[in-house]
This record gives C-alpha cells, structure tokens and sequence, in this order.
C-alpha cells in the first residue's frame, strides 16, 4: 500500500462495523447469488437466454458506472470499448485463434482503445470530453462499415467459436462472469483506491493538492473500465456467434447503459445490474406493443431520474443509511 | 466548374447547419444547458410540417409556419416537462446537474425520435420546396429552394444580431450569460429570461428542422445524427459562442460537402470529426471559446 492510500483510508470516519459473517448484506447477496447459480433449474429456457444477455449488459453498465460514477467521467461512448472488445476477439477467431486467446485479444484491444479515450479525458472537462467518446463511436461505426470485406459491416460478423451450445452452460458461463466483475469492480470501489478515485472526479485540483496522483487514478480507472466492457464484449460475441453494430457498438447501446446504470444508481456498482436486468427483462415483456417499448423504456427511466434522481438502489441504501 | 458548385452547395449545408447549431449554442451561453433533445425537436418541426401538408394539403409556407410552431410548442414541453423539474428539484446536487439535464433530454429525444416513428413511420419525408424551380449562377444551375435557404438563414441570423445586441431583450440575455447572479439582483426575473431563450430556441430548432425537410429530407431515425452534428459543430466553435459556431458550421458544412465530391459521398461525415477531434487536442475550448 503506498502513502497516498494509507491516508485515504485514515481521511475516512472509522464507523465500527459488525463483523463479516454478521452483516445482513452478504447473506442476502450469497441468497441471491445462489438463486441466480440453480436458476438454469427451475427457469424457463426462453428467460435463460434473456437472462444471460442481461448479465453481460450488467457487466457493461458496472464498468461504466466506474468511469462515470467513480472517476467522474462523462463518457458517452462505452460502446468504443465493447465494440474494440468484441471484434478484436472475433476477427482473432477469425484468424483460426481458440476462444481463450480471443477474450484475452479482445481485452487488450479495448484496453489500448481505453488508453486512447483517456488520453483526451486528461485534457478535456465535462461536455467536451463526452463529445469525443460520442466521436470515437461514431468513427468506431464509420470503420467497420467502410472495412466491410473484413467486419462484415453492418450485417456483423460471424464468429466460428461458440462459446458452447446449451443454454444452462451459456448462462452459468455469463453468472459466473458477472459475480467474478462484480467482485472485483465493487470491491475496489469501496476500497481506498476508489475513494481516491472518486475524490479526483469530484474535484481534481483539490486531489492533486492533497498528494494524489491523479493521472495514474485516472488512467487505471480508464484500463479498468476497458478491460471488462471488452471482455463483456467478447463473451457477448462468443455467446451470440456474431459482432454486430446494431447489438453492441451502436449508439443506442450506449444509451441504454446509461439508462441502466441512472435507473439502478449511479456510484453503486451494483446498481447497473438491477438496470440492465430492468432493461432487458423490460425489452422482453413489453415487446407486444412493438416499436413502442423503448419508448416506454426511455419514459420510465425519465420519471426516474426526475423523481429519483439516485436510482433504485441509491434510494434504498439512503433510506436505510437515514433511518 | 465543380468547384463552383462545391463553393455554392457548401454554402448553402453550411447556412442550414449554423441555423441549426446556434440556437443550441445560445442555450448553453445563456441557461448552461445542453439540449440533446435538439434532433427530436428538429424532427418534430419537420414531421408535422409535412404531416399538415399531405393530410390538409397546406401550402409550403403554411406548412412550413406550421412545423415551425410545432417547434416551439416542442421546445416548451422540453422545458416545462424535463429540463425545469431537474433544475429545481432538491435530489440533484448542483454540481451534478449538468450530467443529469444530459441525460434526461438524451432520454426525452429518445421518446421523441420513438414516438415520431410510430406516428409517421421511418420513411425519409421532403417538404416541397418554398421555391420551386432552378436559376442558373454563373453558369451553375442552382435550386431556387437552395439560394432562398442561405438567404433566409442568414436574415435569421442578422435578426439574432440586432435582437441580441440592439435591444433590451437581447442585452438581458447577454448579462444572463455573463452574470446571472449579477442580473438576479438588479431585480430582473431569471426564469423570464429562461422562457424567451427557450422560445427563440424552439423558432430557430423548427425553422432549421424545416429547411433541412425541405433541402435534404428528414426521417424519424435521423434525430440522433442531428443532435450530434450541432453538438459538433457548437463544441468545435466553442460553447457558448455564437461567432464561433457559425465558423465552425462552415468549416464542417464545406469539409462534408469536399468530401462527398471529391472522395465519396459515403465518407462524407468522417472529415469534419477528425478535423473535431485535432481541435479539440490543440484548442480543448474550440476554436473562439473562451474558458
């Protein structure tokens, strides 16, 4: 631990907490986490497969909510990231590469790509920052329509691999995943690292004066960030069988992470999971009315915002953080 | 020849894209909001002009008045609806503000470009030209629509010169933007100031959504591409400046038009976001922005 994070750790108000195995919180989230383990047992194929795009969504919306939530970060474009992810990987498989060697490809293509978009984050403050990641999608999209002879522009890519072909494993292949990230991810947010973090997204001069270093936070924050919308993107692709813009690089895509991780609650890590969960699930059983859904989506998520400007899981840990 | 073509069809997107770009410009100096309803907004002023026309057969003009009005009414629900509750509500932190007015117009265009294309389908819809007919200049043969669009934005924007610094309105406006706390204690109502920039917003927003129905064509799936290239253009030029957007709309308006000529038309938005991007790194305030 270097000097910086001992001192965030001292800078914070030591509240005397219970111990682990006493909190009510993590037998509800081992309760939770094991419903979501036997689901493949007593849930109907059809949700299955909804259910394992909505975890892949749920890991985009958490990285997301690391950059924005955490490090302040308005970027627009998280799908740059995904869709660098995605076909990274499956123009790698293309290649005749197995699947494990994809992911890993995949990730390091979106890593350097979150390398790039953190190199005008540095520079650049609030809107015009948020138009570059817009930007970087837009060219991302433009580059995969123009390179159509390898991307397969917009009708996608097919991949070979597939990540397996029974829905029970897809799904405990995408649980898996999401309890490891979410793991990890709200771990470090409420680690020192992610007050350090979210102190240099609130006010960056007053983090640096305080002896932090920003830039290294940032740029962390950033990889991070990339290197599990990537993955996200890569399993998607593998699970799928293609890349395609219209599922995972359009800006549309972009626009429902931000709904979800706003819905859930933004700084909460975990609340992008509830949001993309809402999101899908939403998407699926509002799909009689048709075109209209999104429109109903979009309305919900406005009240929300209006109304509960924290988000659902925000509002009940104030509630309780109050009571 | 060509050249002189490029010089006039340029001329003539980069008119129509300044008209679409400063009203969001104003809005960001004045109020400090972005609107990324501005394409839905465009699209609703376009739509139900052309909707007037097929089902009631208005004329150009009528129908045109009447997407125009469709603007403004479009512009105060945004207002009134979406963008007014976030400010005065109590949850939001102030500096937290910004992100939030983005998201919900992001949300509030979404509803709109969803509901448009329920109303009216996807399809491309063109308003009939307000003049029809081609005129030749020197030697280029030139929709009369194309040259009555360039002057009629650039009347626009010279009546915006002389409303902003001519009149008392205008100078309220421009103290607003200066010093808003400033202008609260000489006794002038903010929220007054809000509306009148809202209602020059919505006129400016439906007569640009109007002449794009009536230059190119407009469809419910073009909202989002509307809202980014006045944002484009508006960063490029420099929040909040109104001098700078209109430079800004000449130099995206003339780089798209020398791209869909002389390389291909396919390419046509990728130069003015590479040129977007280059700015940015060298002058992160665009190019007369001030900080």
């Amino acid at each position: 631990m270097t000097t910086s994070e001992a001192q965030a750790t001292d800078v914070m108000p030591r509240t005397r907490r219970p111990g682990l195995l006493m909190r009510p919180a993590l037998w509800l989230a081992l309760l939770i986490i094991a419903l979501g383990a036997v689901a493949p047992w007593w849930m109907p194929a059809y949700f299955l497969g909804v259910f394992t795009v909505a975890y892949y969504f749920g890991v985009f919306a958490m990285s997301w909510d690391l950059l924005f939530g955490f490090a302040g970060e308005v970027n627009f474009g998280p799908t740059f990231l995904i869709g660098l992810g995605a076909y990274g990987a499956g123009l790698m498989n293309n290649a005749g590469l197995p699947i494990p060697l994809c992911l890993v490809g995949g990730a390091a293509t979106a890593v350097v790509g979150g390398l790039l978009l953190a190199l005008p984050a540095l520079r650049l403050r609030g809107p015009y920052f948020g138009l570059v990641t817009l930007v970087a999608v837009l060219l991302l999209v433009d580059a995969i329509v123009i390179f159509a002879s390898v991307t397969g522009g917009e009708i996608g890519m097919m991949v070979p691999s597939v990540l397996s072909i029974n829905a029970a494993v897809n799904y405990w292949y995408a649980f898996g995943f999401l309890v490891i990230s979410a793991i990890i991810l709200f771990g470090l947010s409420r680690s020192a690292w992610g007050l350090i973090l979210q102190a240099t997204g609130q006010d960056r001069i007053e983090a640096a004066a305080l002896g932090f270093n920003v830039t290294k936070h940032k740029l962390a924050a950033f990889c991070l960030s990339a290197l599990f919308s990537g993955l996200a993107g890569a399993m998607l692709t593998f699970y799928e069988g293609t890349a395609s813009v219209d599922q995972m690089v359009d800006l549309s895509i972009a626009v429902q992470i931000i709904i979800a991780v706003v819905f859930g609650g933004r700084r909460t890590i975990l609340g992008g999971i509830l949001g993309a969960i809402f999101l899908v699930l939403f998407d699926e059983l509002l799909r009689p009315i048709g075109q209209l859904n999104t429109f109903v989506v979009a309305a919900i998520a406005l009240i929300v915002i209006l109304f509960v400007p924290d988000g659902v899981l925000g509002y009940a840990l104030r509630r309780r953080g109050s009571a | 020849m060509r050249g002189l073509q490029i010089l006039i069809d340029g001329f003539a997107i980069s008119s129509l894209y300044g008209i679409g770009a400063i009203g969001f410009t104003l809005m960001f100096g004045v109020c400090g909001v972005l609107n990324l309803a501005h394409g839905g907004i465009m699209l609703i002023a376009a739509l139900i002009g052309w909707w007037a026309s097929v089902t009631y057969g208005a004329g150009p003009y009528l129908s045109a008045v009447i997407g125009i009005v469709a603007g403004l009414a479009a512009s105060y629900v945004t207002y009134f609806l979406v963008v007014r509750p976030l400010q005065r509500s109590r949850a939001i932190p102030k500096d937290e503000e910004e992100i939030f007015i983005l998201t919900g117009t992001l949300l509030w265009g979404i509803m709109i470009q969803v509901g448009m294309d329920y109303l009216f389908s996807d399809n491309p819809v063109t308003l009939q030209p307000l003049l029809p007919g081609v005129m030749s200049i020197v030697g280029v043969r030139t929709p009369r629509n194309e040259v009555l669009i360039a002057v009629l934005c650039w009347l626009v924007i010279g009546a915006l010169y002389l409303l902003v610094n001519r009149t008392r309105i205008g100078k309220q406006l421009l103290a607003a933007s200066i010093n808003p706390r400033g202008l609260t204690l000489l006794g002038f109502e903010l929220s007054r100031i809000y509306i009148i920039v809202w209602t020059i917003y919505g006129l400016l927003a439906g007569l640009a959504g109007v002449l794009l129905a009536s230059f190119f064509g407009v469809s419910s799936a073009n909202a989002g591409a509307l809202t980014a290239s006045a944002f484009t253009i508006v960063i490029l030029g420099g929040l909040g400046s109104v001098p700078g957007s209109l430079v800004a709309a000449y130099v995206v308006g003339y780089a798209e038009t020398l791209t869909a000529y002389l390389i291909a038309p396919t390419l046509r938005p990728i130069p003015a976001l590479l040129i977007l991007i280059a700015v940015l790194y060298v002058r992160p305030q665009g190019l007369l922005g001030r900080r």
